[in-house]
């Protein structure tokens, strides 16, 4: 794989993202109303109070100098003030980033390490009653709507066995200080195994709720590469050979069929992040995903807009790596 | 090519009527879409089937159980919510929002992107190489996001929920038309229809869009679900469908509080997502296996 190729297909993101920037910007054109009244909300302003607000925004200025400004300041992420908390908006969004990152981390280990079994012995035993189960099993996966079945656990495992809390991150008195600001890890550093269980039962059902779809998702690429994998003629080979047939699936077979799984794993990872706001609403996750849903209902657009923003721009990166990724293990691929 | 038996028509028999003949013989995907049908009825007839008014409110039945346990009555068959209305009844009014909308979404984005991919696919040039980055960016942006987004900024209600899932949901079917409109284009009929001094809106809607309907009919109900689900989580995120009207997303919603003392509140409209949803699944897949040769077992 070269270079140069790699270059060249990460310079075809600009326009994409160019274009993403573009309709985030109008996203506030489009709202009806005046923008500075309706950040205002109750709050009683004076006109100065407004115009100067009108004038921070630049919503006295024609509308190609704003997107402008918009640009070059998300370019430094400058993403202007909420108004509502009175602090800059990028401080809000890295405060909740790490909360999200665990949960998604989390959410993806749990989804990789039961699909990727389950497929590939869904497609060693095909039409098995595994193989059932599992294909019902992921059909099941996408059709579920996430908010249910978050609230089908809390039922179960909080109200009825009373096994793990229904919402948050720590249980307040067992909170550590912050190192790398994933509790998962900090409490192990500082060596708190009771906080680092008091974390685990925290993040078990909003992590299971969020890894659901993913995990139906990669289940069914996994089986059907594992399938078509599993009748070429290397593959009949190494079985002629001889060879024992735990280690031609787990060593032939499984490196070549897991080339799908790895860029739809990497492909889902930028989508999984979309599937958070549902999630963290329902288990009260201090994460981005809630602070955008607060946001909507405070009219909190400039954290509306950043989020969304950010979101995309994850979302496309994790495309790109996905592309590369898919070409760098299979070389006969070309970008 | 290997020519399997089920790939010979008898004399007579068309395609089509052959495709429905195996979509008919997959019974899970046939009951599915019998279901999915049970749904479609229950909405359009939502009036004459509800045992009562859903807007109703009693609070001398409030958060009163199903049936079958304690303090229950059969003429509220699931119970009732926090207001005393009958969940049942909400349930069977809730289908025409999931159901309306979603068919409401499909259709609009379905002919954008049917338009949209026939004249990328077919003209190729500047009009493909705009169509196709339109698609890129609105790809670029994670499907529930940008719905939410959207809706944040339009504000809610049923008018905003259809366009702001329209805006984003054309570009799937305009994808699947543009590839399909790119190979159909190098056949024989087009060649023999472009000699015969055909208009290009000729071809492309007269000659190319009937024979790209298969994959067309698939990608649309495949979408419908999720639609259907994108719906329902915006409702229950409080941006969708306004209260008091019932829809599904809302009424788990509704529930959340209550999940301590009134599980069914939340539970059976949750269920009913949950089925309708995978009932498109099953069927589109089943739909898929008939119609797309690609797929021909």
């Amino acid at each position: 794989m070269k270079f140069s190729k790699i270059l060249e297909r990460f310079l075809q993101l600009i326009p994409v993202l160019l274009g993403i920037s573009l309709i985030v910007f109008f996203m506030i054109e489009l709202t009806p109303g005046d923008p500075v009244e309706i950040m205002l909300g109750d709050e009683i302003s004076t006109p100065e109070q407004e115009a100067s607000l009108r004038h921070e925004m630049g919503l006295d200025q024609p509308v190609h100098f704003r997107y402008y400004r918009f640009i070059s300041n998300a370019l430094v992420l400058e993403f202007g003030q909420s108004f509502y908390h009175r602090r800059p908006v990028i401080d809000l969004i890295t405060e909740r980033l790490p909360a999200t990152i665990e949960l998604t981390i989390v959410a993806m280990f749990i989804a990789i390490f039961t699909a990727v079994p389950l497929g590939v012995i869904a497609a060693i035993k095909k039409n098995s009653f595994i193989d059932k189960i599992a294909t019902v099993g992921a059909l099941f996966g996408v059709s579920m709507p996430a908010f249910w079945f978050g609230l089908i656990l809390i039922m179960f495992f909080s109200v009825q066995f009373n096994l793990l809390p229904v919402s948050g991150r720590i249980t307040y008195d067992l909170e550590v200080p912050n190192k790398t600001y994933l509790l998962l890890i900090d409490t192990l550093i500082l060596f708190r195994l009771d906080s680092f269980f008091d974390a685990l039962k925290h993040i078990l059902m909003p992590a299971l709720t969020l890894g659901l779809a993913m995990g139906a998702v990669l289940m069914r690429v996994t089986r059907t590469s594992m399938l078509e994998v599993m009748s070429q003629d290397y593959i009949v080979f190494a079985e002629s050979k001889g060879l024992k047939r735990f280690r031609i699936i787990c060593w032939h077979a499984l490196k070549n069929a897991l080339i799908p799984t790895v860029t739809v794993a990497a492909l889902e990872t930028g989508s999984l992040l979309g599937g958070n706001m549902i999630v963290e609403t329902i288990f009260g996750w201090p994460g981005l995903g809630r602070l955008v849903v607060e946001a909507i209902f405070d009219r909190n657009y400039p954290i509306i807009q950043t989020a969304v923003l950010l979101y995309a721009t994850t979302y496309v990166l994790m495309n790109f790596i996905a592309d590369v990724l898919y070409t760098f293990l299979n070389p006969r691929v070309s970008l | 090519m290997l020519i399997t038996r089920s790939d010979v028509l008898d004399e007579g028999q068309s395609i089509f009527v052959k495709n429905l003949h195996d979509f008919v013989r997959d019974r899970l995907a046939f009951a599915s879409s019998l279901i999915v049908l049970f749904f479609f009825l229950l909405a359009l007839f939502a009036p004459l089937i509800a045992p009562h008014d859903p807007y109703d409110t009693d609070l001398m039945r409030r958060l009163q159980p199903p049936f079958w346990l304690d303090g229950g009555e059969i003429s509220y068959f699931l119970g009732c919510d926090a207001l005393g209305r009958d969940i049942l009844s909400r349930l069977i009014f809730g289908s025409r929002i999931s159901i309306s909308i979603g068919l409401a979404v499909v259709f609009i984005s379905v002919s954008i992107g049917t338009i949209a991919g026939l004249i990328a696919g077919y003209k190729k040039g500047v009009a493909d190489i705009l169509i196709s980055r339109l698609c890129d960016i609105l790809l670029g942006f994670p499907y529930l996001i940008f719905a939410i987004g959207l809706m944040a900024m339009m504000g809610a209600g049923f008018k905003n929920i259809i366009l702001a899932l329209a805006y984003k949901e054309w570009v799937e079917p305009c994808r699947v038309v543009r590839g399909e409109t790119l190979a159909a284009r190098e056949m024989e009929y087009v060649e023999a229809a472009k000699s015969l001094g055909a208009s290009s809106k000729w071809i492309m809607f007269k000659e190319i869009l009937p024979n790209i309907l298969s994959p067309l009919i698939v990608v649309s109900t495949f979408r419908m679900a999720y639609v259907i689900i994108t719906e329902a989580s915006l409702s229950f995120l409080g941006i969708g469908v306004q209260p008091p009207t019932a829809s599904w997303g809302a009424m788990v919603s509704d529930g959340r509080e209550f999940i301590y003392d009134a599980w069914w509140i939340s539970t059976f409209p949750g269920f009913a997502i949950l089925i309708l949803v995978l009932s498109i699944n099953v069927g589109s897949q089943g739909l898929r296996d008939a119609f797309d040769p690609r797929f021909h077992r």
